[in-house]
């Protein structure tokens, strides 16, 4: 048992900023990537013919009852299987971003049904087409509808980002995980990767509120 | 698809779906004791003591559970915890889940109406009567939903464990991966497993949640 001494991470202090900024990046791509594809699940599984509707259903339900690391290890070393070789960064952020808009596109679809019908047959009846009516009326409303759980959705993606460490992605922890290997410091940089991810999470919360503010309807 | 292998194979996922399940029945046990006294921590008159549950839930919510595991096994002997990879896992997934169960608790307790409790108070029920014979029973029914969104996500984030070598469904699944390139197959095989257990979980959820229905 040796003491503890929190200085041993200063020399590594840059090493672990680098690996921060690639967390917060991965978090963004995948972010983006879950909200786009949450969207699209989402007027799938609702508008779509059943023959696609269907396939994209039992996706969702697949990606909703397994872990995020399981799906991890498909897509990297599946995708290399079938002959796609992305690099590890890549197959992270199709995991993360699929996982996540799994969750996106389930709070979505409630925030689709949830808009008043009233709202359809007014665009409708104005002349929107179908598409317009749902690109232009009806997505709008359900995404600020839905802007919160959404949110804690993008916060439980920025924790779960920490798991793409294991396929090899330099971030965070794999930042800590190459300073521990030259230090055998575990306890030291483990728990300071924790208070960065800690202060990443408190960024990425003001952002979310001020976003939300952003969104709300004046009442 | 290669079916032989899967049907191969299957014998062993099933014995490790079976630590998965040891796992997380051990960590529900632990985080549902975790919740509770971090809910009435929150709760209590003493503001040192509120400040020790408010930090307990803040921090772990706050941070990645796979680091508190890591912290937990690869940290502890630092610190002078040893511990097995079996043991390090079930107390860093309880302490994990305990905090979001300390939040679907408290939400529960503070979704009963004030009158109830003021009502209470008033007939001379003590503090701890009011909560043990009025406030408790109401909320009871209203955790049964979030403590099993909570139970859920425990079973899936106890996946985390094959990081610190737990001999479980993930780590089981990620080493037939490897030896036998056969990803899908594989994946296919754990992934039945995952969702059965956990449809398992939701059935009986909606069992408790009709059981204790009103009406």
């Amino acid at each position: 048992m040796q003491g503890l001494d929190f200085t041993v991470v200063l020399p590594y202090w840059d090493l672990l900023l680098i690996g921060a900024w690639w967390t917060a990046l991965l978090t963004v791509a995948a972010g983006a990537l879950s909200f786009v594809f949450g969207i699209l699940f989402a007027v799938t599984v609702l508008y779509a013919p059943a023959m696609v509707a269907y396939p994209v259903r039992v996706f969702m339900w697949v990606f909703m009852g397994t872990p995020l690391l399981l799906q991890l290890f498909l897509i990297y070393f599946g995708l290399v299987q079938i002959g796609i070789d992305i690099p590890a960064l890549g197959a992270g952020i199709v995991g993360l971003g699929l996982h996540f808009a799994v969750y996106n596109a389930d709070v979505i679809r409630a925030g689709i049904v949830a808009v008043d019908i009233g709202q359809t047959e007014g665009a409708r009846s104005i002349g929107f087409g179908k598409w317009q009516t749902l690109r232009y009326v009806v997505i709008p409303q359900a995404v600020r509808n839905t802007a919160p759980p959404i949110g804690s959705n993008m916060i439980a993606l920025l924790k779960e980002s920490s798991i793409v460490s294991v396929i090899g992605i330099a971030e965070l922890v794999h930042s800590a995980q190459l300073a521990i290997s030259e230090t055998f410091r575990p306890f030291e940089f483990y728990v300071t990767a924790a208070a960065l991810y800690y202060i990443l999470n408190l960024v990425l919360e003001a952002g979310l509120r001020r976003f939300e503010r952003h969104v709300e309807v004046s009442r | 698809m290669d079916f032989s292998l899967m049907q191969r194979v299957f014998p062993f996922f099933v014995e490790a779906a079976f630590v998965t399940i040891e796992i997380t029945a051990l960590a529900l046990v632990l985080g549902l004791a975790a919740a509770a006294l971090a809910a009435a921590a929150k709760m209590s008159r003493s503001a040192t003591v509120r400040t020790i549950g408010t930090l307990y839930v803040s921090l772990f919510r706050g941070t990645p559970c796979l680091i508190q595991l890591f912290v937990l096994y690869f940290g502890g002997p630092q610190i002078g915890i040893n511990l097995e990879p079996f043991a390090a896992g079930v107390i860093g997934l309880g302490l994990n889940i305990g905090a979001y169960m300390a939040e679907s608790i408290r939400g529960a307790l503070v979704a009963v109406d004030r009158g109830q409790t003021e009502a209470a108070r008033t007939i001379g029920f003590s503090r701890f009567q009011t909560l043990r014979k009025v406030v408790l029973p109401q909320a009871a029914r209203l955790m049964i939903r979030p403590l099993g969104v909570n139970t859920v996500a425990l079973l899936k984030g106890s996946a985390l464990v094959s990081t610190i070598s737990v001999v479980e469904l993930t780590y089981t699944a990620q080493r037939f991966i490897g030896s036998t390139y056969k990803p899908f197959e594989i994946f296919g095989v754990a992934a039945l497993l995952y969702m059965a257990m956990v449809y398992a979980v939701v059935r009986v959820v909606d069992l408790l949640d009709k059981r204790f229905a009103i009406v």
